[in-house]
């Protein structure tokens, strides 16, 4: 009957981590202001990662070996919603903590680990995600990017675009051609790239609010060791598709426009109107649900299984919770949207605006993925 | 992990609904007669009693796998007082009161009717009107009143008691949801014997109303799930233009916004039987009847337009399904009720206290 499994999440006993987290947060981020938590999981902070790392927050769920600490799943999720819930600056370690690490941990090679998986967790080795491309943007397999082989390794040239924190990051995990571009998914590969390889080229690329988190990351006949494969030649159609279900899963999918709904409450006060206190509600009532499948999944992903379906269900869902709440909450506080306001609604609210049409379109478009749901419910 | 015992009930179910709830029987119902032969074999089987605890005769199943059977319910538009019996022998078990077979439903479902008891010729007189009972009209009642005397034994005052009103002893008021199920307001003035009443423990009216939130929301996750199956089904086989139209993007893209909808029911009908099974907190079970009250209108919508005219015809079996999501949104509170529960209590928790809020619930 069900097309579409969503299993309970695991019950595990959280409470006393969830507590420890609370407590760090709340001494971390005293000083932090509304407007600067509502960057959410865009807010960078190098120093605020290390201590993360130090507290053993980062690749929780990794191989001691590695500089893990083999917590469960559930765990390391109590640590992310925590950390967006108060609007911690946590972009630094992000994508290495969500995908990049995982990925290093499935297909890296021994070397590739030790030397990059303790220096993730400790806080102190910062990931980008190479593989949009100017003229590869839902259709990833289009990607023109390549890597031709070369006595003692790779010849890299082409063009990656939107690369958040490039600016930042050490490492680049770089999707590129490595065969023919007829054989569309096969030919394709995934490296391991220190961007201070010479022939990097980063630009700075600002968004509608004039922001500098993307840029573009220009190959010119960069050399890349044959160390730097990351996982099988040839196999990074089907390496990319997994890293996926991490990407499009997490308590990020739905909050990040939390701070909004926070400084709402806060606008509306103690006795809020029956309509205003009605649409409150409605929107707490979707956040719940939307915890509870994220956290399903997460479960699932625990079990190994690859719930890329379910992912982009929560993903799109997600995405629409929280592109609504700006346009909930300014109907019912009277305010203008203004970054440089005072009052933190007015500052709050304009951030979100700004914002919110990135949601639908990073980590796979609205339209990409209710194409993967069409297709998981076999109409394509 | 869901128990053996479990497993076999609702596969068992699933087999029962699937033989006995065609559409012809759901047409019968719904032009108004009682399908008794299903009631039996739905009674045979024990089904009225899962969410009775072993002890009072029940099978003693965990509470949020006996409510799966709520589930299908819904999944099967079954036209019976299936999810009101289970609910309502739960209530009598947990007063100490005799379970009496045959079909039950629950009054008060409105939180503003207001039932009372008082104590009358060694036994009690219960009064009041109960509006849009479920199958009133054909189901004992039990009914969950306050006591009006000074009843001065163990100081029970404003206690409340719950009372079995045989079917047939009010004035009946007979009326319908959108799908033709009896939502029929009962006038009570009866004299009840005294083994029929007893202190109900934990259960007061509001609770009734939050279990029956819980269990539309229950089968409005199972409705949803079967009419995201039909619907994806309906676009596989209908050509238009030399294909499938399910082949075309644009209905891809209703379908899956309809099969997110139907996930989120789900989880939020999981969120609600949880909570039944913890005790009966208010906040989650809240949340899923809104969220299934919501998931419920733009399923029904995207299925509709998916199934074109043929679903709009009474042939069609959609009109089963769509129909009872309509009506089960508005029953025991709809999302407006709801979502101003939900807005006062994080209000009280405050701007800094919304987050422990979702995390607790």
């Amino acid at each position: 009957m069900d097309l579409i499994a969503f299993p309970p999440p695991p019950d595990t006993d959280v409470e006393e981590l969830r507590a420890e987290v609370r407590a760090f947060l709340a001494e971390e981020l005293a000083t932090r202001r509304p407007q600067d938590r509502s960057r959410s999981w865009s807010g960078f902070d190098a120093e605020f990662s290390r201590k993360v790392g130090q507290r053993g927050w980062i690749g929780m769920t990794w191989p001691k070996r590695y500089g893990g600490h083999e917590r469960s799943a559930l765990e390391r999720y109590v640590v992310l919603e925590e950390m967006l819930a108060a609007g911690a600056p946590v972009a630094a370690h992000w994508f290495a903590d969500r995908q990049s690490g995982p990925l290093l941990l499935k297909v890296g090679t021994e070397e590739q680990r030790r030397s990059i998986l303790p220096r993730i967790t400790a806080g102190e080795c910062f990931f980008c995600i190479g593989m949009s491309e100017p003229d590869s943007g839902s259709d990833l397999a289009a990607v023109r990017t390549r890597a031709v082989p070369v006595d003692g390794g790779f010849i890299v040239n082409g063009t990656k675009l939107w690369t958040t924190y490039a600016h930042h990051a050490h490492y680049m995990i770089l999707f590129c051609r490595t065969g023919s571009a007829d054989e569309r998914h096969g030919g394709t590969s995934q490296f391991l790239v220190d961007l201070k390889t010479p022939g990097i080229t980063i630009r700075p690329i600002a968004d509608l609010a004039g922001e500098h988190h993307f840029n573009e990351v220009v190959f010119e006949d960069v050399f890349l060791p044959a160390t730097s494969l990351l996982g099988q030649l040839g196999d990074g159609w089907n390496q990319v598709v997994g890293e996926l279900a991490f990407e499009r899963s997490g308590p990020e999918r739905f909050l990040s426009s939390f701070t909004l709904l926070v400084e709402l409450v806060r606008a509306l006060g103690p006795s809020p109107s029956d309509h205003a206190a009605a649409a409150v509600g409605r929107l707490t009532a979707h956040l719940l649900v939307l915890r509870r499948l994220s956290r399903s999944v997460a479960g699932m992903l625990q079990m190994g299984e690859n719930p890329a379906l379910q992912a982009s269900l929560v993903k799109d869902l997600g995405a629409i919770f929280e592109q609504e709440i700006p346009d909930i909450a300014r109907q019912l506080v009277d305010a203008e949207p203004s970054q440089q306001s005072t009052r933190d609604f007015c500052a709050v609210l304009a951030h979100t605006i700004l914002n919110v049409p990135s949601f639908s379109l990073r980590g796979g478009t609205r339209e990409i993925l209710r194409g993967i749901i069409a297709r998981g419910l076999g109409l394509r | 992990m869901v128990s053996d015992t479990s497993q076999i009930l609702v596969d068992t179910a699933t087999r029962l609904f699937e033989e006995q709830f065609t559409a012809r029987q759901r047409v019968t119902a719904e032009s108004g007669q009682w399908l008794d032969a299903q009631w039996q074999a739905v009674e045979d089987m024990g089904l009225p009693l899962a969410l009775v605890p072993e002890e009072a005769g029940g099978f003693g199943l965990p509470v949020v796998e006996a409510l799966d059977l709520i589930r299908l319910v819904g999944a099967f538009a079954v036209p019976l007082p299936l999810a009101e019996t289970m609910l309502a022998n739960r209530i009598l078990a947990n007063a100490g009161l005799e379970l009496p077979g045959g079909p039950l439903t629950l009054a008060p479902v409105r939180p503003e009717d207001r039932l009372t008891l008082v104590r009358r010729d060694g036994g009690w007189l219960l009064s009041g009107t109960a509006h849009r009972v479920p199958w009133g009209r054909v189901a004992a009642t039990v009914v969950l009143a306050r006591c009006d005397d000074p009843c001065d034994d163990a100081g029970q005052d404003g206690q409340s008691f719950a009372a079995l009103v045989p079917a047939g002893q009010a004035g009946t008021a007979p009326d319908v949801n959108l799908a033709n199920e009896p939502r029929d307001s009962l006038r009570f003035e009866t004299l009840l014997p005294a083994e029929s009443v007893a202190p109900s423990p934990g259960i007061a009216p509001a609770e009734l109303h939050a279990l029956g939130a819980a269990v539309r929301s229950i089968a409005m996750a199972g409705a949803l799930g079967r009419v995201l199956a039909m619907t994806t089904a309906y676009a596989n086989e209908r050509s238009q233009f030399g294909r499938p139209i399910g082949k075309f993007q644009a209905i891809q893209q209703h379908l899956a916004v309809l099969a997110g909808q139907a996930a989120a029911a789900r989880a939020a009908g999981d969120i609600a039987a949880e909570a039944v099974a913890q005790g009966g907190a208010l906040l989650p079970i809240a949340a899923a009847k809104l969220r299934c009250g919501e998931a419920a209108g733009v399923a029904a919508a995207i299925a509709h337009q998916v199934h074109g005219a043929m679903g709009f015809t009474h042939e069609h079996s959609l009109h089963f399904f769509t129909k009872r999501l309509w009506s089960w949104r508005d029953e025991f509170g709809g999302e407006g009720e709801w979502g101003r529960l939900i807005g006062r209590e994080v209000a009280r928790a405050g701007a800094d206290g919304l987050w422990p809020l979702v995390t607790a619930a």
